[in-house]
């Protein structure tokens, strides 16, 4: 087989996707549960006067990237820590992975 | 193009006289400087039937329908061939009913051989709870006219003898049997639909991406696309899949997320399996060929992505979901696995509506049940962009449902796509 001929077979063959944890190091991605992007960290205020439409567009609408989208995933049969992980949704390679509380914070969350 | 009218007498001719008389089965156009009464964006089954269905129902015959690719290389190419119309609630059953209906006379109205096959379709139950639960769902297909048989123990373990039925933790208690549902050539949907539509006028132009919409004071004027600019009265989206990416070059965000759903296919065998048997608890669900091959699938991956593939995972979790249930499974050798791109909505139920920008129209959220929406879906939209109403039966397909409180959930489990 020529070097081309198995790097294309590399790529084409469904490799389980490696999530590196920034405590645990590289797990199976089966280990965790995915809810969807990182977007919902960032709930709405209640107290708003257009509350009913800010909730309606956190809790309904999606960016729905095509590209690199910033996305929660839930350790659950590990540390059942909440996980920001960077991921192609064109290529699945994922680009970063980090705490989600200090995703926040640097976001601009005090917690 | 002279319309080619298959019949056994056409074959039985061509035959005897070295076929020479076969002719392209749709005409290959350009794209009008004119431009069109309803341009359509997406040539997959869906938007050629929406095509058929303006041109026959509503004499709109100036219509292009633009696909990126060749015609049928999405979705259409990439099911599991299932049509069925059991569903539950009243937003929805009466809507896959139609369908039903459509499937059953499609081969006459288009005069094409789509291989529709009514084998039946039988979901197979575990419990009490469940039995309750699909005898409910049958009550309501019987209101809407779809037929629902309840099948004994007795019943399936005599059909079907390799099944498990003693399997410890979902012994075999019964099933739901719709009759009417079965399978269908899904390419030859594709194919038929164009040959139709063609003949009755309609553009279909392929190798031909929508890169843009033209858009002015908030009205759509037409498209931009690798092929140039296309004028249009009105504009018809219809690439569930791509729906996210599609709709973001209109500026409109959606209700949507895009998911892969994997499916699998083994070496042909001899006929043994005469239905479609789904075992919902395990999420597994089966059909055999006509070539033989058992044809197979489960959940989808569940993580957003566009990438036409899945990971080994879900083929496992699939691929036990078999075994556990009819265990001869793992005697054949899987010839083929694919993945394709699920709009996945977020009560599980499609759309079917106007959006915010006047004559730009759309037509998605499939989940993974839009195969056997295809004629319907065809029908409702272009009665949507024929007459500017909804069809009596796609009534609650509309994007603002959430903000109203109007979903159709048919599993009850809210806002979380990758669940439904």
């Amino acid at each position: 087989m020529t070097r081309k001929a198995l790097e294309h077979s590399l790529t084409c063959i469904n490799f389980d996707m490696i999530i590196n944890h920034p405590l645990l190091g590289p797990r199976d991605s089966e280990e965790f549960v995915y809810l969807g992007s990182a977007d919902l960290i960032n709930r709405p205020n209640w107290e708003s006067e257009t509350a009913i439409e800010d909730f309606h567009e956190y809790q309904y609408i999606r960016e729905n990237v095509a590209g690199d989208n910033v996305e929660l995933w839930y350790h659950e049969q590990g540390d059942q820590s909440w996980l920001v992980v960077t991921r192609s949704t064109l290529t699945h390679e994922i680009k970063s992975v980090e705490l989600a509380s200090d995703y926040a914070k640097n976001n601009g969350r005090s917690r | 193009m002279n319309k080619v009218h298959y019949s056994g007498f056409k074959v039985l001719k061509e035959a005897l006289t070295g076929h020479k008389g076969w002719k392209p089965v749709w005409r290959d156009a350009e794209p009008k400087s004119s431009g069109y009464d309803v341009v359509i964006v997406g040539g997959g089954g869906h938007g050629l039937a929406t095509a058929y269905y303006l041109a026959k129902n509503h004499g709109i015959t100036n219509v292009a329908v633009l696909e990126k690719g060749w015609i049928g290389s999405g979705n259409v190419g990439r099911n599991t061939t299932i049509i069925r119309s059991n569903y539950l609630l009243p937003g929805n059953e009466p809507f896959y009913e139609l369908s039903m209906q459509l499937w059953e006379n499609l081969e006459q109205d288009i005069n094409y051989n789509a291989m529709v096959s009514q084998r039946g379709i039988m979901n197979l139950i575990h419990s009490d709870a469940q039995r309750d639960a699909f005898v409910r769902r049958a009550n309501s297909m019987l209101f809407a006219g779809a037929g629902a048989e309840y099948l004994e123990q007795d019943d399936i373990k005599d059909r079907y003898p390799f099944l498990d039925m003693k399997n410890p933790r979902f012994p075999i208690k019964g099933a739901l049997s719709q009759p009417r549902g079965g399978t269908v050539r899904h390419d030859a949907v594709a194919w038929g639909y164009a040959r139709a539509a063609s003949d009755l006028g309609v553009d279909i132009i392929q190798n031909c991406e929508v890169t843009g919409f033209n858009i002015n004071n908030g009205k759509c004027l037409g498209v931009e696309t690798s092929r140039g600019d296309i004028k249009a009265n009105r504009v018809a989206v219809c690439v569930a899949g791509s729906s996210g990416r599609v709709m973001a070059k209109a500026g409109i965000k959606l209700p949507i997320e895009s998911h892969v759903l994997q499916a699998f296919v083994t070496e042909g065998l001899k006929p043994v399996l005469d239905n479609v048997i789904t075992f919902g608890a395990g999420h597994f669900y089966c059909s055999q060929s006509d070539k033989g091959g058992l044809v197979f699938g489960g959940d989808i991956d569940s993580y957003n992505t566009y990438a036409q593939r899945g990971n080994l995972p879900v083929v496992e979790d699939v691929c036990s979901g078999g075994m556990a249930i009819m265990p001869m499974i793992g005697r054949a050798r899987l010839l083929r696995s694919w993945g394709g791109i699920m709009d996945m909505s977020m009560d599980g139920s499609p759309f079917i509506d106007r959006t915010q920008v006047d004559e730009l129209y759309f037509n998605g959220g499939w989940c993974y049940g839009g195969f056997k929406a295809t004629p319907a879906s065809g029908y409702c939209y272009a009665h949507l962009l024929a007459t500017d109403n909804y069809h009596d039966v796609a009534t609650e397909f509309k994007l603002d449902r959430f903000l109203r409180g109007a979903m159709i959930d048919e599993k009850g489990v809210g806002a979380q796509p990758n669940l439904h």
